[in-house]
């Protein structure tokens, strides 16, 4: 079993939590560094919102992100450069996105 | 890195973050062809490489063009005829009836919709939105006497085989012809 940090969240190859119950935002904080990313307040809300959407079991897009009402796309991959949603799925600690769209 | 928590992100959109040890950087899609299919896989392909990280650039020449094109690019229709795989044992024929085509179109417009996937318009923004670049073919746009008031907002320019090419400059960079 893979672990990350002194937490012993586990996660899996990829480094996406397995469980999502586990997240802090100390682990947002120490997974984004790996991006360069220092999260700002719009970040973690919009990290709290990928989670409760996960929960409530909707398959996330980019596009949904851009009608979250929270950010544009455009301010999206602003926050989270190189792969928007592929990367805040990770820092929200929730799977990676499966969606082509 | 320096910056401290209330400094904002400010990376440019889209620019891409890979890894060295990734061998595609930068999609070049150039699109000629203006079915509903072809135009989507393009416009699939282009944002599916932003989402991840990569860089792409979209070049639409002849009936690509429509895709781009401000009256056609949400009306494009997917063809009925000469194409084998659309409905298999349908006659030729029956493909050819009035309206059967914009029929088949619509209903798999409907589908598409269903499946969550943005209309052409819609998906050209989140394109450019992601730091995505869309142009059109001169030589395509001269014949088709279209000039760049016909294209969408956000297609950036016009441009030449030679400017397409420059597109390419750069690691990593790969071709997609449709």
């Amino acid at each position: 079993m893979e672990t990350m940090n002194a937490q012993h969240i586990e996660v899996n190859e990829e480094g996406y939590m397995k469980d999502p119950a586990q997240w802090t935002e100390e682990w947002a904080h120490e997974v984004a560094r790996e991006y360069n990313i220092n999260l700002t307040d719009k970040h973690l809300a919009l990290l709290k919102w990928l989670r409760e959407k996960h929960n409530e079991g909707v398959a996330l897009n980019i596009r949904k992100v851009g009608k979250s009402g929270l950010v544009d796309i455009k301010e999206f991959y602003q926050l989270f450069p190189g792969g928007p949603l592929k990367i805040s799925s990770r820092i929200a600690g929730i799977p990676k996105p499966v969606s082509c769209v | 890195m320096n910056e401290t928590l209330d400094t904002p992100v400010t990376a440019k959109a889209g620019a891409a973050v890979k890894k060295d040890n990734d061998t595609v950087k930068k999609v070049i899609i150039i699109c000629s062809k203006g079915t509903l299919e072809d135009v989507y896989a393009a416009l699939i392909m282009a944002n599916g490489a932003l989402a991840d990280g990569r860089d792409a650039k979209l070049f639409f020449t002849f009936f690509g063009l429509d895709a781009i094109t401000k009256s056609k690019a949400d009306h494009l229709h997917t063809a009925t005829v000469g194409n084998p795989s659309f409905m298999p044992g349908m006659p030729t024929m029956v493909g050819g009836l009035p309206g059967f085509e914009a029929f088949a179109s619509y209903m798999m417009q409907k589908q598409m919709d269903k499946m969550d996937i943005p209309h052409v318009t819609e998906f050209i923004e989140m394109i450019e939105a992601g730091g995505g670049e869309i142009y059109a073919c001169k030589l395509a746009a001269d014949m088709f006497k279209l000039k760049k008031e016909d294209f969408l907002p956000e297609v950036k320019d016009i441009i030449t085989v030679a400017d397409m090419y420059a597109l390419a400059d750069g690691e990593g960079s790969h071709f997609i012809f449709i």
